[in-house]
Formats: C-alpha cells, structure tokens, sequence
C-alpha cells in the first residue's frame, strides 16, 4: 500500500494569516469609500454558465464571469454591511480560536440588525462568496458545517486527529453495522493500510445496508461509502483522497433519476455552487455505476412515471457542460424518451441477492472494475 | 248604449270636442319631461334654469357673471314649499319683455340663433313659472333693472296655460341697489337635499365649469356657501352662425327660399355656413340645377334634390367659431379649485360635427386627493357648460366612459363599466345643437361622431395618468431606495472603521454617486460641487462661512465639477429638489432665514400646465358642509397635495 500523503491544505495553520486576508476584503470597501466610489466586491460568477472544464485538474471550475456585489443598489449595500459584519465576526472567532457552524453563524446574525439575514440559505451562500473572494475554504476560518456524518465500512486502516488524541480504527473490524462515520475534518484522517480493489459510494442507506448484509465488501474487496444523498465536502474530500492516495476507483451507485445524476456530477466534476472547491472535493476518475436509463429498459426494472420536476431537470442536465458527454447525452435523452426513472432497490423485484449476485457484478465488470 | 252611442258620433260631433290644445297646457299635463317629476328633482330645475339664464344673460352682456341663489322655506308650516331666489348682475330684462320672458313657453333669444347657449328653446325659466303656480298658486315675482340711472320694474306675474301669454297682476317701478341685474322669486312645491344630485351639487358643478362665475349660495338652514372666482375672463362669446348645409333638413329649406329674391348660387353662398362659389357649384351640379337660377322658382321636387345633394357634396365642417368651450387653462382652474387632487390632465379636442352642428368635446382627470380609492369614479358631466345630473346611465357621455378600457391607464374597472379608484372625470360637450335624448335635457345621445371624439379624449387623459403614475412610482421607488442607502451606508461605514480602527470613511459623496445627486462637499478653505446624476443642473447656491455669505448660480453636466474658493459651513441650493442635494461632512443646512424660499417641498405639479400662483384668498367651501348655522363658509381649499408656488412644470405632453 502507498504511504499516506499530506493533505494539500491542512484546516489549521496560522490563524494570523487568514484574519488579514479577510480583513482585506474590508480594506478594500474602505479604500473604495475613502475616494468617494460606491464600494463594490466582484464574485466569480456562481451559475452554470460560469464553470469550465479545466484541462489540468480534470475538474469543472469557475470561469472568468464575475458578479458585482455593490452597493449601486441598496440590495447591494446590505450585502457588503452584512459582510462586512461576517468579517468583523470572522476575525474576532481566529483571534480567540473558536469555531462555529453554519448555523450558528445565522443565529449569530440575529444580533445585527439591517445586516441579520432572512435564512440560513444566505449566510451559507456568503460564506461561500468568502470563500472565493479570500480564497480560503470555510474550515479555514473555522466555519463547520452541520453535515451528519456519513458512513464508510470496508477493509481500510485510518488513524484520525480528534480532541481526545490520535484514534487507530479499522473500517470494519473496529466499527458496527453501520460503519465509521466520516468526520468533518477529513484532513485530520490519515490512511495506515488498506485491502481493498475499489470504493464503491452509495446513495441511500437501504441499498448501502443491502450491499453490508449481503457482505458484498467481503467478497469484493471493496469499501463502501454511504454518499447520503447530495454528499457532504467531507465525504466527497474523503472519496477524492481514496482515489487520489490509495489509487482506488471510485464507483457511483445512485437511483435511476435527475437528482441522482447531479449527486456523481459533483462528485466526479464538483458542483456549480462550489466549483471554487472542485479542485479539492471532485474526483474526475469517479465512475458512474447506475442505475442508468438503459438498465431501466435492460433490467425490465420497475419505475415511476417522471414529474414535471424531474423532466425540468432533465431538461437543464442537457444544457449543463458537466453532462456534455455523448454517454449523457444519450442516457439523458432516452429517459425523457421513456418518461420513467426507477430507484435503486427496485433491483428487488428479482429477490434480495439479486443486486450483488447480477447487477453490481455485470456493471462492474462492464466498467472494467471486475474481471469477468 | 253609451258606447254604441259613441260609435255612431258623427263627423259634426267631434268637431265640436276638437280643439288646440297649447303648448302651455301640454306642458301642464306633462311635465316630468321638462325635469319637474320628483320634489326633489323640480326644486333643483328650477334652480338649474334661473342660473342658466342669469350666465347666459351676463356672458351676452359681457359681463362677469355674480348670481346669488337663495332656497328658503316659505312661511307656514308646510315642510315642502319653498322659495327660491336667484339674482344676478345682468343686464337686466326691458320692463315689457319681462312677461314674455317668464310668461310664455317657447319664447326666447336662442332658438333662432347658431351658436352655443346654454339655454336653448326657451321653455326653461317660463315652465318653472308654471311649475310653481300650479304647485303653490303664488305667482312669479320679477325684479329687473337695465342701467344704475333707471329705476327697477317689479313684476308679479303667473302664466295663463290657455293662451299661452303671461298674465301680469302687478307692475310697478322699484329702487333696486343694484346697478343692473334680475331677479327671480318663485314659490314651489319641492323637497331640499344635499349629496348627489342636489341643489349643492349642481352649484359646484357649475362652478368648476364656469370659473369666471361667482356663485354664493344661501341655503334654507342660512348656511352660506361661496364659489368664488378663478379666472376674471369671460369666456369668448361665440359668434352666431349660418346653418350648415349638412344638417339643413327640408322644411328649413323650404322657411329659408320663402323670402329669398335672386339667384340660386348666391343664396347658398349667402345663406350657408361653409358654402363658397366652388361648393355652391358642386350642390347645384349634383342637384342638376342652374346656379343661376331664381330661387323663388324652385319646385318642391328640386328642393328635395338640393336636399339630398348637400349630404353628397363633400363640404368643409361647420366652423367652431360658434362654440365656446371651457379651454384647457380654465377647465384645469376649475378642477383645482373645486377638488382635491395629485393630477389634473385637461383635454379639449379640436372641433367635429355632427349632422352639420359643430361639436367641441372636453374632458379633464382629476386623480388622487380626498377621492374615495374604492369606490367608482365620479363623472360630473356637462352639456354647454351646464350639468347633467340626471339619467347618467342613459347618456353619451357616461357611455364613453364606460366603453374605454382603464386598466391599462391605471385605474380599475370591471367590464364595461365606470372604472373604479380615485378619480374624477369632468366630460363637457359643446355644440350648436347638444343632441338631448329628451326635453329635459339630462342625457346626450349616442352620436357615433360625438362618441368617437369622447373616446380619443377620454384616451388622451388615460394617457397622462398612466404617465403620472408611472412617474410617481418611480418617485416612489427611488425615495425607497434613498432611505435604505441613507440608513445602510452610515453603517457599513462605520462597521468598516470599526474593523479596521480608523475612523469612519464620509458616506456622502458614496451616496451622491448612488443616488445620482449634486454632492457638496468642504474641502479645506474650498467648496466643491459635483454632479453625479445623468441630466445636467442649473441651480442657485448660497453659502456662508461664519458670517460671511456668498451665492453662485451655477450650472454642471452630468459628471462636471466646480470648485469654489469659500471655506463655507452652511450651504442652501434653490432650483433642485431637497432630495437630489447630498452635503459632505462638514456642511449643514443654510438657513437664516435670508433664502428666497425654503427647500423645494415634494409636490407633484399636475398636468400639463404649471399650476398657477393663483389669489390664495379664494375659496371653495366644500359642499355639503356642517358648520355652525349662519356663519360664512370661508375654510381654505383643500389643495394641499398642490404647490402655492409655480414649480418646475412637468414636462408638456402636448404642445
């Protein structure tokens, strides 16, 4: 097994550094109000039009589309106050080296007044801002998020920094049914050894029980990760470290819908809100397993009619570059032909062993992750 | 039996039973067509039609009418009999005409003649005479004077319906302080109310339409209610007119060869309104006929060709020198004196005709003020300045309302109906002959030509409404956004000072460049004024520095600045509005009482014109009012949404 890697960008590190980098930010609206100009920060626009695929990391990131944050409109100049204010906030939190989550940091904003915001959607979408304009991510000055931890189980050794000292676990043999959870603080894990051929993430929870009942990890020397729907940095850290380190595929088994596709998007090319961060979340090896559209037809699987939701999304994947592939393009375009998406444990029809007696078998080895 | 008996009348017996019945006693036995059919409705008529003679009769003289209308109860107990007074500074009546005048149906000065008046056949003030003998018995009692150096007659008359003719019960020669004028009495049979369609009503109608009238009116609880003047024009008398071929019918024809010696050319031309030798010579060609012809000559059979082949020749419409609508100028006077208002957009339409009579259709908007939001709009309409208060559902005027879709002009409407919201519509009709649907003059018909006039009017204010609105939301939105700036950037400066421990940076000139105002700002022993808007400014600056003050008039394009050398620390600017003027730190608002005038308030000068600096001792005491009994109406106008002052005038939308 290799030897275990650095993480290229530790969590903690010189608190210093990073107060001045945001307390820049404000210099810079200083500057700009000091000359008598309307303050203004430019954001690397964060659409879908704004991403592009960036030849040397394999990744999607932004582009050079910027949005203004200025104060010209009084949207604006509450969006710089309320900055403004996160940052005041921000360096207080460095300098007395605490840290607090999203959430926290919305009802922190209680207190502000004009500045307090609406939802936690908003301060979660300006930390993100924060995120680009400093470059720096959001653990870096000590903002969590809530991300329950997902789970992982397979034949891998860690050993994993907490508050109560260093932990030496064993994915499988240390853990219960239903795994190790994954910290938030993925970087404080180091990998001791391994056994295993390949990752193999999971989106929901029944199929990741159904593939631990049926001791598929065993027989296949594989790791598995449970993605809980949309995965959370740390998971998605963590699967682009197994590849990246321990030169493990990573293969995607989601449901058989639009949602689904989005979930193996960002994992394997980052996502459009975060794109700034694909360079260290996304692992452009990662491997799409199913459920696709043609295993709907191949595998006479039952499935639902799609709503007008799912067509919408369907609709926006096709203009989306990350699916601009023809293997997209064409699964895409044969679902809304069939008007139907179907779960993952619908493979059930055929009885319990079925998706790791045939299924995961016959798509591994198509995939050319089983020998056949 | 009686009715076989009936049957086998002869031929002889009838003749015995026939006989004329005058106009008089038809009027007698019908008179709810002459506006007498409820109490309520006779009192305000006979109001309606005294007045009506007294403007007529004071615009004739040139002279600017002042009419004094007094309704009180007559003496007794009964609760419906009144008397009414209307007196006016006329110029009088010639003591041997009075009992034609009010004596007799069907007499009078404007039957005959083409042009506008208000009154028109002549029955009016005569079958209010009637109305009251038959009610009350008393007879009519006029006071007239002609010149200051006459005496007055004082006639007492009543009307004898047979004969049709005044029978007069007393004559006699009467002081009168009055230089001239007329005065009517009359005891009638009635009902008094207040609100829609009263006695009131029709007074305040009156004078919104007739702005150069004053009109003082006592009430039966000895309320005084005063329409003063706002214009000291009168309004040009209208020329008379010939008739129109185009509406020129066969028996008038016939009436008009009767006397007529010469040649069939001349006549038209002479006689016709809009005829000249080359129309002449089309009517005669399409009528067949020699130009040259005696008209004393002319058959029955060519008289109905020359008929027909008026309504063939292309002919220029009749001339409007007959009309004389309210204007634009005084119909916006009247609307701004007579309600509250945040817009007035006055129309009048270049003249049309109908059926050979000129027509001039006016129509003015009042919007915003007192005027209730949810209820449907209030349409005072009138018909050669007089108001139409009855039967606006079966009238032209209401109609065109109603057939114009509002909603895009903003106001709301359901179906075709009268649009709802805080408006007033003021819908005048002026023409030679106002097309009545019936005697009593209430409702005007549906002339095509009339309505399509109405409609382009009624459009055109439409127009201007949408535009204000448009305008006062955008007002609107920017005062909003002002107060968030003012509120939000005072604190993000201070919050970026407080990160970086430096002082506060000077908000004002951000706030200048946001809001696109003229910044002023100290600098040193120096006063820079920059104009960050789009447009450019021409304004009036003052300053001073401790105790010495200095002005400039200054003008800057967008973008430009102007440094000035006076190190002021009050400054005051004149010719913008407050809210477009942003003072640096440092500078405080001039005021020592110097300024010509005070900061430019927000006001919303309406309409196309500029609002008038018109005399602010005028009033228009609201109607009905509720003040102490006896004491003179003088409360202000409620014109506050107005400027006293002459504002920057909005943008004209018509020349």
């Amino acid at each position: 097994m290799s030897p275990p890697k650095t993480p290229r960008k530790p969590a903690s590190g010189n608190g210093n550094g990073k107060a001045k980098k945001l307390v820049g930010l404000v210099e810079l609206l200083y500057s700009q109000m000091e000359k008598g100009e309307i303050p203004s920060l430019d954001v690397a626009t964060r659409t879908k039009q704004n991403i592009e695929y960036s030849e040397s990391s394999g990744v999607w990131v932004y582009g050079d589309a910027t949005s203004s944050r200025s104060a010209k409109t009084a949207r604006g100049a509450l969006q710089l106050l309320k900055t403004t204010s996160v940052v005041e906030f921000l360096k207080h939190q460095l300098e007395v080296d605490k840290s607090s989550t999203l959430r926290e940091l919305y009802y922190i904003s209680e207190n502000w007044e004009d500045a307090k915001f609406p939802d936690q959607n908003e301060s979660d979408r300006l930390i993100e801002d924060l995120e680009i304009l400093v470059e720096l991510q959001r653990e870096q000055f000590h903002i969590r998020s809530e991300e329950s931890g997902a789970s992982i189980l397979g034949p891998l050794e860690i050993r994993e920094r907490t508050r109560r000292g260093p932990k030496k676990i064993h994915c499988e043999d240390d853990v219960g049914e239903s795994g190790y959870t994954i910290p938030t603080q993925v970087d404080n894990i180091e990998f001791l050894r391994h056994d295993a051929r390949m990752v193999v993430a999971i989106e929901t929870g029944g199929m990741y029980d159904r593939l631990v009942e049926n001791g598929f990890h065993d027989d296949n020397d594989a790791i598995l990760v449970h993605l809980k729907g949309q995965p959370s940095r740390g998971t998605k850290r963590l699967l682009k470290r197994l590849h990246g380190e321990l030169n493990l595929p990573i293969l995607v088994f989601t449901d058989g819908d639009p949602w689904s596709y989005r979930i193996f998007a960002s994992v394997a090319y980052g996502s459009i809100k975060g794109a700034h961060l694909s360079e260290y979340l996304a692992t452009p090896g990662a491997k799409f397993i199913g459920i696709q559209p043609s295993d709907i037809v191949a595998y006479k699987l039952p499935s639902d009619k799609l709503t007008d939701q799912d067509i919408q999304a369907l609709k926006a994947e096709l203009t989306d570059p990350r699916f601009d592939t023809p293997y997209w393009k064409k699964e895409i375009q044969l679902q809304m032909d069939l008007g139907r998406k179907s779960e993952q444990q619908s493979l059930a029809k055929y009885g319990l062993d079925y998706v790791t007696d045939t299924y995961l078998p016959e798509r591994l080895q198509a995939l050319g992750a089983l020998k056949k | 039996m009686d009715s076989s008996a009936a049957r086998g009348a002869t031929a002889q017996d009838l003749a015995r039973k026939q006989r004329e019945i005058s106009v008089a006693e038809f009027f007698e036995k019908n008179r709810q067509i002459l506006g007498f059919d409820s109490p309520q409705r006779s009192l305000a008529t006979c109001v309606k039609e005294a007045v009506d003679n007294s403007l007529d009769a004071c615009e004739e003289a040139g002279l600017l009418p002042d009419i004094y209308v007094e309704i009180r109860r007559a003496p007794g107990d009964a609760a419906n009999l009144f008397r009414v007074i209307v007196e006016d500074n006329g110029p009088g009546i010639v003591a041997e005409q009075v009992p034609r005048v009010f004596g007799k149906l069907l007499y009078g000065s404007h039957f005959h003649v083409i042009r506008q008046s208000r009154g028109q056949q002549g029955i009016g003030i005569s079958a209010c005479v009637l109305y009251a003998q038959l009610t009350t018995g008393r007879p009519a009692l006029v006071l007239t004077k002609t010149a200051p150096d006459r005496p007055a007659s004082r006639v007492e008359l009543t009307l004898d319906t047979r004969r049709n003719e005044a029978r007069v019960l007393r004559r006699e020669e009467a002081s009168w302080d009055r230089p001239r004028g007329t005065r009517v009495e009359l005891e009638v049979r009635g009902a008094y109310f207040t609100g829609r369609r009263s006695v009131p009503e029709y007074l305040r109608a009156c004078a919104i339409v007739n702005p150069h009238a004053r009109i003082t009116f006592l009430d039966p609880e000895g309320m005084e209610a005063r329409f003063d003047r706002s214009s000291d024009h009168l309004p040009r008398l209208p020329g008379e007119s010939k008739p129109h071929p185009g509406g020129t019918e066969m028996g008038t024809l016939l009436k008009m060869v009767e006397h007529y010696a010469g040649a069939l050319g001349e006549f038209l031309q002479g006689e016709f309104a809009r005829v000249g030798p080359k129309t002449a010579r089309e009517i005669a060609d399409a009528a067949q006929m020699d130009p040259q012809m005696r008209v004393g000559d002319l058959t029955r059979g060519q008289a109905q060709r020359l008929v027909e082949s008026f309504r063939r020749v292309k002919l220029l419409p009749p001339s409007a020198d007959s009309l004389s609508p309210i204007g634009e100028d005084l119909m916006f006077r009247g609307l701004q004196k007579g309600v509250t208002a945040d817009f007035i957009s006055v129309v009048t339409r270049p003249p049309g005709s109908h059926g050979g009579h000129p027509f001039i259709v006016e129509v003015a908007l009042a919007y915003g003020g007192a005027a209730p939001r949810e209820e449907k709009v209030e349409v005072l309409r009138f018909a050669n300045r007089v108001p139409l208060l009855y039967q606006p559902g079966a009238c032209a005027l209401t109609h065109a309302v109603e057939r114009v879709h509002w909603r895009p002009y903003g106001l709301d409407q359901s179906g075709e109906s009268l649009p709802q919201g805080p408006a007033l519509l003021l819908v005048h009709l002026a023409s030679t002959h106002v097309p009545f649907v019936s005697e009593s003059k209430d409702a005007v018909a549906d002339i095509p030509e009339v309505l399509a006039e109405l409609d382009l009017a009624l459009k055109q204010v439409g127009r201007d409404l949408k535009g204000f609105l448009s305008k006062r939301k955008g007002i609107e939105k920017r005062r909003e956004k002002e107060d968030l700036i003012q509120r939000i950037l005072p604190k993000l400066a201070e919050k970026v000072g407080g990160v970086l421990q430096r002082p506060p940076p000077d908000t004002a000139p951000v706030v200048a460049r946001i809001m696109g105002n003229l910044l002023l700002q100290r600098d040193g022993a120096r006063l820079h004024a920059a104009n960050h808007g789009e447009a450019p400014r021409r304004f009036h600056l003052a300053a001073r520095s401790h105790q010495v003050r200095k002005e400039w008039d200054l003008s800057l394009e967008p973008g430009a600045r102007r440094t000035l050398d006076f190190p002021a620390d009050h400054v005051h600017v004149e010719g913008l509005p407050a809210e477009m003027v942003t003072l640096g730190r440092g500078l405080a608002p001039l005021d020592d009482g110097k300024s010509p005038r005070g900061p430019v308030t927000r006001v919303h000068n309406p309409g196309r014109r500029e609002a008038p600096a018109g005399p602010t001792s005028s009033s228009l005491a609201p109607l009905p009012r509720t003040g102490a009994t006896g004491k003179r109406e003088t409360s202000p106008t409620t014109l506050a949404a107005f400027s006293a002052e002459p504002e920057k005038p909005e943008e004209a939308t018509r020349p």
